[in-house]
């Protein structure tokens, strides 16, 4: 019983952990007030740019260490969910589109970009996309001497792949920044009341840009640890498939708070791989919509209780315009 | 001394004047220039895999209208995408971001799906009629939920609706694995309607296309000349005027809902009972968000939608083309449409504001 228990936890946070991503870089983004729901489009960007990227390296290396690929594969993915969270701020901020449908048109767009590029990268290797052993092993769990061999605890803690560790010390970072920081408080004042922020000599859409793009970057790792670490470094199509509006519900779960946001990962991570390990005798079709149906329950049980403290930034979703204040 | 203050607190190189005079003609000349745009930035994508982008987009036109096949083919695909515009412009008009039509769609679906399956016996037409209300009132259901508690507790409408899908196309696989599997297959299958669910054919096409153009019609004129309309749209604009004017605004929110999920469920009736003559997970297929892009591009005015969704299905109907001819996966059409979106909402900017560029004469 206790093994089942402790499988269950372990299979919860690698579950987990792409939504823990996720909802860190959409929290950072909303703490901007830009309220991006093209969560799901930068995932898939990173999804596929991670994947690009190690197999890349895999193929120009002249002897591939799978650290170094988990490296390569943030970067990259990163670096292309920042693209998308680029476009988002050109539009939205220098041309002050509408939030809503700018982040729809990106989450259509990044799940295109993703599909097309896996498939072409399939056609080139004849077949489908995948990288190999060495690199695949990097993204599999640690073994850290000593510490992981400590029964029960080693198996609890210090089992999981690298990506693990990095999203929880990104949560970390972000709650220090966040609520420690000069940088942070400027960054809760431009999302609450950018015109105030501006007054008080806050370059507005500095800040704006920053958050937005550098969580669009933290979203990419997210969807590249569904294609390398869920998929196993082989192109799925359509593999991210709702994960980023989870995310995306899940910050409203986590009231904004990068630590809540644990929690949120944990036991969405836990809904999504249940019917792998408590059978309830009740349709797998039906399982697999619990996160959803949950999701749901989370959100009305918010709008439900309306604390004061438990509000998203006040300017959420608002463009800001200088000339109009 | 002077001049060198001066000189530091020069005007910026470029500052931002909003314009409201600009003509309607003038501004959709913007919008087809970003339409282009994208296409242009389209067509380096092409080219980077090696590709002419001019022969893939004429590959692209030709394998959607050349052929009385095709053209049939981009109009099935234009019926679902303009019904679905039809149904968000409503919602979107008063800013309830209704991106649950996929979900409605294919409640519609599974609602005319159950008489198509278990009362097939009911003559012809009675039995279509009974689809065609039953989808409507499957379709309103679930896109009247989110509306109740966004009208009673402010619950985030953008995820109920889009959680929705997800719900929805849960039960519709459930459907296909369990209770409704056809018992002759051995795969998890819905077994195809019998032809008395099945929609007439008018000039080679199901009868839905006479019908979503209908709708383009009463859509047009139930927005901007009725005062159910009239409400949506100050609802839209702001709803603390909506009060002081005494509307109801729960009221408006819950009503406006329900017809568009209806219209909603009715385009999922027209695509089991008209295009696949069956129920499956790709029946709405991705068409409740492309949808969005219509509407959106359409400024919400029914009459446009018709040309941008012809537009998009060109598009969709024709990557299938360039992916066999060119190997060109036809996600590409999904990138284009993106792209289209995104250059149009950065287009509006010019369309508003002017930019007015420092002159060389103050300095």
């Amino acid at each position: 019983m206790g093994n089942i228990i402790m499988n269950l936890i372990v299979a919860a946070v690698l579950a987990g952990t792409p939504l823990l991503f996720g909802t860190l870089g959409e929290i950072l983004t909303e703490k901007s007030g830009n309220l991006n729901l093209g969560v799901e489009g930068m995932m898939f960007m990173g999804s596929i740019a991670g994947l690009a990227g190690a197999m890349k390296y895999e193929a120009v290396a002249a002897n591939p260490s799978g650290s170094v690929a988990v490296l390569v594969a943030i970067i990259c993915a990163f670096g292309c969910g920042v693209l998308g969270a680029l476009i988002y701020s050109i539009i939205t901020v220098t041309l002050r589109a509408n939030q809503n449908v700018t982040g729809l048109a990106l989450t259509i767009f990044g799940t295109g970009f993703a599909n097309f590029f896996g498939e072409v990268l399939g056609n080139n290797a004849g077949g489908y996309a995948a990288v190999g052993d060495v690199v695949k092993a990097g993204f599999s769990n640690v073994n850290i001497p000593v510490l992981s061999s400590i029964p029960v605890i080693g198996r609890l803690v210090f089992s999981y792949n690298s990506l693990v560790y990095v999203g929880i010390i990104t949560a970390i970072i972000i709650a220090v920044l966040l609520n420690k920081t000069r940088i942070g408080l400027n960054l809760r004042a431009v999302g609450e009341n950018p015109s105030t922020a501006d007054a008080a000599g806050i370059n507005v859409t500095k800040y704006k840009y920053l958050a937005t793009c550098i969580g669009g970057g933290i979203c990419g790792i997210g969807g590249m640890y569904v294609s390398m670490v869920t998929c196993s470094g082989i192109w799925v199509h359509n593999c991210v498939s709702g994960k980023g509006w989870i995310a995306v519900a899940l910050v409203i779960f986590a009231i904004w708070r990068p630590k809540r946001a644990l929690l949120g990962g944990l036991i969405f991570g836990l809904l999504s791989i249940m019917r792998l390990y408590i059978p309830l005798k009740i349709p797998m079709q039906i399982y697999d919509i619990f996160p959803y149906i949950a999701t749901i329950i989370v959100l009305i049980a918010i709008s439900l209780r309306r604390k004061r403290e438990n509000q998203p930034p006040a300017s959420l979703g608002l463009a800001y315009f200088r000339e109009e204040r | 001394m002077k001049d060198e203050i001066v000189k530091k607190h020069k005007e910026p190189f470029v500052r931002i004047a909003k314009r409201t005079d600009i003509s309607p003609r003038r501004a959709w000349i913007v919008r087809i220039v970003a339409i282009l745009l994208a296409l242009f930035v389209g067509g380096v994508i092409i080219s980077s895999l090696g590709h002419n982008p001019f022969s893939v987009y004429g590959e692209l036109l030709k394998g959607s209208l050349a052929s009385p096949t095709a053209r049939r083919e981009t109009i099935k695909t234009f019926v679902p995408l303009l019904g679905a515009a039809i149904a968000i412009a409503p919602a979107f008009k008063m800013k309830f971001w209704n991106i649950g039509a996929e979900g409605q769609i294919l409640a519609g679906a599974i609602g005319a799906s159950y008489f198509a399956l278990f009362h097939s016996d009911i003559p012809h037409v009675p039995l279509l009629i009974i689809m065609f209300i039953a989808a409507a009132v499957c379709g309103a259901i679930v896109g009247v939920i989110p509306a109740l508690f966004k009208a009673r507790w402010e619950t985030n409408e953008t995820l109920f609706t889009l959680m929705l899908n997800y719900i929805i196309l849960g039960i519709v696989k459930y459907l296909m694995n369990g209770p409704w599997k056809d018992p002759t297959s051995g795969f998890p299958k819905i077994a195809m309607f019998e032809a008395s669910a099945k929609l007439p054919k008018v000039l080679g096409v199901h009868i839905g296309w006479i019908i979503v153009l209908v709708f383009a019609v009463l859509m047009f004129f139930y927005m901007t000349r009725s005062k159910q309309g009239y409400e949506i749209a100050v609802v839209g604009e702001s709803e603390k005027t909506a009060k002081y004017a005494g509307m109801n605004v729960s009221k408006i929110i819950i009503r406006t809902m329900i017809i568009s999920g209806a219209i909603a469920g009715i385009v999922g009736f027209f695509s089991v009972a008209g295009a696949n003559y069956t129920l499956n997970e790709n029946t709405a297929g991705g068409v409740g968000f492309t949808a969005i892009t219509v509407a959106w591009l359409a400024k919400l005015n029914p009459f446009v939608m018709i040309g941008i969704s012809f537009g998009l299905s060109i598009l969709t109907k024709g990557s299938n083309t360039i992916q066999t001819a060119f190997k060109i996966p036809k996600s590409v059409a999904e990138i284009i449409t993106g792209m289209i979106l995104l250059f149009i909402l950065g287009c509006e900017f010019f369309i508003n504001y002017r930019l007015v560029f420092r002159s060389r004469k103050g300095e």
